[in-house]
C-alpha cells in the first residue's frame, strides 16, 4: 500500500520542530529515519499525519563522551553505531546489538532515537538501554527532562515520551574496567525481530539483564539477575521464566518464548563464563 | 494546508549521474519516484513494508529500501539504480556472473540483489559464504533457492580480489 499523509515539513532545529508540531494541531508526528514509521504508514496503521522531519537537525547528531557517560545523539544510525569507535570502546553492548537489527539497507537509515521512541518490545536497543541503565534526554514545549530507561517503556509501543516531545539523545554509563557485555537473540531468519532475546551487562559482580521479545515492553529480569550474581546459572534459567511475560502470536507461542528465554540465558552465561 | 506543511515537495537530486529537478507528492516513496515519475522501472516494488528487498537501491553510496524512504527526505541525494549501474559498467562482472550461474529465474528480485551485492563486492575483505548470506539476508528470492546467487557473488568477489574466478 501507499502511505497517506497530511503534510510534510522539514525542521531546521529542535525549536523549529517543536513549533511545527504545535502548528500541526494534534496531527503532528516526528519523522527521523522512517524505517518503522514509513512501514506503519504503508500498512495504513496511521493516515493524515503531519510529518515533522527532524532528520536534518544537527543538534541531534554525534557521539561524545561527557564525564563518565557516552552521549549518543538520537539521529545516530544503526550502521554508525556498528562502526563508531567510541561506542565499541565504551558501550560494546550497542556495537554488538546494532548488527542484529534488520538488514544493511535498513540499518543505513534507521536511528537509535527512532527505535527507542518506537518501543517495539522485540527490538534490541530498548532492552540494551534497560540493561545499561541508560538515561534518555527529552525536549518538549515545556523544556528538557531526563527519563531513566527503566521508567521510559510503559507498554506495547508506549513510552513516557509525550507526543510533542523529541528524544534528543541517549546517555549511557561508560564501561568500567573488566565490565562485560553480551547479547543474543533467536530468530527464524537472520534480521527478523527476535522470538526471544537477552542483553546482559556484567558490572563488577553484578548482572543486569534486559529481555526483548518476551513481554509487552523490554523487561529487567531481576530474578535471573540475582541468581547470576550468586553464580547459579540453573536458578537463573528457572527464574527467568517468571521474570518474562511473553505473548503468543503468529511467530511463536508464549510457552515457547518462555522456554527460549532460558535457552538464551544459558548460552549467554556460558559465553560470559558464569560459574554453575 | 499551511505554508510550513506541504503536500507537494520540490526536490533536486542526482539519479544515475544525471541532475534532476521535480515536484512530488509528500507521501511519494523513493521507489515510486523512480518508477512512476522517472520511468526507471528496473527497481521493483514488492512487499512495500521493508521486508523483501526488491526495491533496494543505492543512496549516497549506501543501500536503502526504496519503499521505506520518503522522497521528501532525499533533497540533494545521489541515487543509483540498476539502469545506471548497468550503463556505467560498475557491476558488469557481477551481472555476467549472475547470468553464467543462472542466479535468477523470474528476475523480480534481481535489481535489488545487484544493489545489495554491489556494496559487498566493493569492500576490501572477501567474506565467507556465510558472510555473503548474512549480507544478502534482506533480499528475498522465491525462485533460485539462493545457492546460485551466493555462487555468483562469491565468483565476483574472487575475481575482484585477483583470485581464481571459477
Amino acid at each position: 500500500m501507499k502511505a497517506s499523509i497530511g503534510g510534510y515539513a522539514r525542521a531546521r532545529s529542535i525549536e523549529h520542530a517543536l513549533s511545527l508540531f504545535a502548528e500541526a494541531d494534534g496531527a503532528g508526528r516526528y519523522l527521523a529515519g522512517g524505517q518503522s514509521l514509513v512501514a506503519a504508514l504503508n500498512l495504513g496503521a496511521s493516515a493524515g499525519d503531519m510529518l515533522v522531519d527532524i532528520s536534518g537537525i544537527e543538534a541531534l547528531r554525534g557521539v561524545r563522551i561527557e564525564g563518565d557517560r557516552l552521549v549518543i545523539g538520537a539521529l545516530t544510525r544503526h550502521s554508525e553505531i556498528e562502526r563508531n569507535d567510541l561506542v565499541a570502546r565504551h558501550v560494546p553492548l550497542l556495537a554488538k546489538a546494532a548488527p542484529l537489527i534488520a538488514h544493511d539497507a535498513i540499518r543505513n537509515r534507521g536511528t537509535i532515537g527512532g527505535s527507542l521512541s518506537h518501543a517495539d518490545p522485540a527490538a534490541e536497543y530498548p532492552a540494551c538501554a534497560v540493561a545499561l541503565d541508560a538515561i534518555f534526554n527529552l525536549e518538549g514545549p515545556n523544556g528538557r527532562r531526563d527519563v531513566a530507561a527503566s521508567e521510559f517503556f510503559k507498554g506495547l509501543f508506549e513510552t513516557d515520551r509525550a507526543e510533542d516531545e523529541i528524544l534528543t539523545a541517549v546517555s549511557v554509563p561508560v564501561a568500567q574496567a573488566g565490565e562485560r557485555h553480551a547479547i543474543l537473540e533467536l530468530t527464524r531468519r537472520s534480521g527478523d525481530y527476535a522470538l526471544a532475546g537477552l542483553a546482559i551487562v556484567v558490572r563488577g559482580d553484578r548482572h543486569r539483564i534486559g529481555a526483548f521479545g518476551l513481554g509487552d515492553r523490554p523487561l529487567l529480569c531481576e530474578g535471573a539477575m540475582a541468581a547470576l550474581d550468586r553464580g547459579d546459572v540453573d536458578a537463573a534459567a528457572t527464574a527467568i521464566a517468571d521474570d518474562v511475560d511473553p505473548m503468543s502470536d503468529i511467530q511463536a507461542s508464549a510457552d515457547y518464548r518462555r522456554h527460549l528465554a532460558g535457552v538464551v540465558l544459558r548460552r549467554l552465561a556460558a559465553e560470559l563464563g558464569v560459574a554453575r | 494546508m499551511t505554508d510550513t506543511f506541504r503536500n507537494r515537495i520540490d526536490l533536486e537530486m542526482t539519479v544515475n549521474g544525471e541532475p534532476i529537478e521535480l515536484t512530488v507528492p509528500a507521501a511519494r516513496h523513493l521507489i515510486d519516484l523512480l518508477r512512476t515519475d522517472l520511468g526507471l522501472t528496473g527497481s521493483h516494488a514488492g512487499c512495500e513494508h521493508g521486508v523483501c528487498g526488491a526495491c533496494t537501491v543505492i543512496v549516497d553510496g549506501e543501500t536503502v529500501r526504496g519503499c521505506l524512504t520518503l522522497a521528501a527526505q532525499l533533497q540533494g541525494a545521489e541515487i543509483w539504480t540498476v539502469e545506471g549501474l548497468t550503463e556505467s559498467g560498475a557491476i558488469a562482472d557481477l551481472q555476467k556472473a549472475f547470468v553464467e550461474r543462472n542466479a535468477l529465474q523470474c528476475g523480480f528480485c534481481t535489481p535489488g540483489m545487484l544493489a545489495s551485492a554491489k556494496v559487498l563486492i566493493e569492500r576490501d575483505a572477501v567474506p565467507s559464504r556465510e558472510g555473503i548470506r548474512e549480507h544478502m539476508s534482506g533480499n528475498y528470492c522465491r525462485c533460485t533457492g539462493y545457492e546460485a546467487i551466493v555462487d555468483a557473488i562469491e565468483t565476483t568477489l574472487r575475481g575482484r580480489a585477483g583470485g581464481d574466478a571459477r
